[in-house]
């Protein structure tokens, strides 16, 4: 509600003196700065209290305006709508026979799809990934299957998912996604810049797969345990190794990288990460 | 065993001397001793972890309560936690397990 507004004296600029009175008070005049505030076009939306639960405008009212006013804002023109002529229903009661006027919907119409869809829409904003993630940094999984496994990151998805590798061979960790926050990101750096990571490999590529199991009698019924292990496609095999090939190449120039991330992060006793410098 | 979460204990609610208020619960992780020190906790996950009876649905009988860690208390270490469910008076000076996640570094 726009009156209720507290309104921060410092974040209001004042454009002339007029603003001011002459003995130095500032004289705030409510309305003026809550026009400067909210632009003509959102008092369009603006549907204040009149009295205590009585709104100025009713739903109807209200769906009404909003619809001119995101029609204009979007510069859709809604084609004239057509009112077909309403032929008067004759009913019969009993022994005489009635005109029954037919209701208006008593709900308010509903903005068309054409214009709604064209209002607000949801741009997904980027997630800014931490300053202390770069390509090639090694990161310690702090949960999940592979937590405490040192891992590296390749890069950020359009998700905000950071893309990581194992290297599969050195740790058992495949290509995966992983949150940024379940993560805390080393300052050892691995050089990156030779692996190439196909646009392919992107959240399409990691999206659950849906179940097409029909739940069919003969199986419901049978004593056959489903133990077969989820089989992993080739193409996800060729995938890996062609990323981890470039990786494995700078790891073989020093050796105990290798082993660093083959080794698991834990605490030992004494050691608060508070007191640990990543 | 390998852990990867800092080992706290529940001290208790948070309360003044005839009120106590069981929506938050202190918590006292180790090797914590100042305000300065408790800043990297916070927001971290906490998790209490309960024996109860085994069943179908619970085979291994482990029952964890979430919560996490939303302020520092005084100028100690000592910390504030508010949990899922409020915490049961049993818990108190029980161990309690600060995670790393959400992570900040």
């Amino acid at each position: 509600m726009c009156d209720n507004k507290i309104l921060s004296i410092h974040s209001l600029k004042l454009k002339n003196d007029d603003d001011a009175m002459d003995d130095g008070r500032l004289v705030i005049n409510r309305r003026f700065w809550i026009d400067k505030i909210f632009s003509q076009t959102d008092r369009a939306l603006d549907n204040k209290f009149v009295a205590k639960g009585l709104r100025l405008y009713s739903a109807r009212s209200v769906a009404n305006r909003t619809r001119t006013f995101v029609a204009k804002k979007n510069k859709v023109v809604a084609p004239k709508k057509v009112v077909a002529p309403v032929t008067p229903v004759e009913k019969t009661f009993g022994k005489g026979k009635r005109v029954i006027a037919v209701k208006a919907s008593k709900f308010a119409p509903s903005i068309p799809a054409e214009i709604r869809s064209t209002a607000a829409k949801k741009v997904q904003q980027k997630v800014a990934l931490r300053k202390t993630i770069t390509p090639g940094t090694v990161l310690i999984i702090l949960a999940g299957r592979f937590a405490g496994k040192r891992v590296v990151a390749l890069k950020q998805l359009d998700s905000g998912l950071i893309l990581i590798t194992g290297p599969f061979k050195v740790n058992g960790v495949p290509l995966r996604r992983i949150d940024q926050r379940y993560v805390i990101a080393t300052s050892t750096k691995i050089d990156v810049s030779s692996v190439k990571v196909a646009a392919t490999i992107n959240d399409a590529y990691f999206a659950a797969e849906k179940k097409t199991t029909k739940k069919s009698e003969g199986a419901f019924f049978s004593d056959e345990k489903k133990t077969e292990k989820k089989k992993i496609a080739d193409s996800r095999v060729a995938d890996q190794k062609s990323v981890d090939s470039a990786i494995l190449a700078v790891l073989k120039k020093e050796k105990f990288l290798t082993i660093y991330l083959k080794t698991k992060f834990y605490l030992k006793k004494g050691e608060f990460p508070h007191q640990l410098k990543f | 065993m390998e852990k990867i979460y800092s080992k706290g204990v529940v001290l208790g609610y948070r309360r003044s001397q005839a009120t106590q208020y069981p929506n938050i619960s202190l918590i006292k992780i180790e090797g914590v001793v100042s305000r300065e020190d408790s800043t990297f906790y916070l927001g971290k996950k906490v998790c209490l972890v309960s024996k109860v009876s085994k069943s179908a649905k619970n085979p291994t009988g482990h029952k964890i309560s979430w919560g996490k860690i939303c302020k520092a208390h005084g100028s100690s270490g000592v910390v504030q936690a508010r949990f899922a469910r409020n915490l049961p008076p049993k818990a108190m000076g029980a161990p309690v397990r600060v995670m790393l996640y959400p992570s900040n570094i």
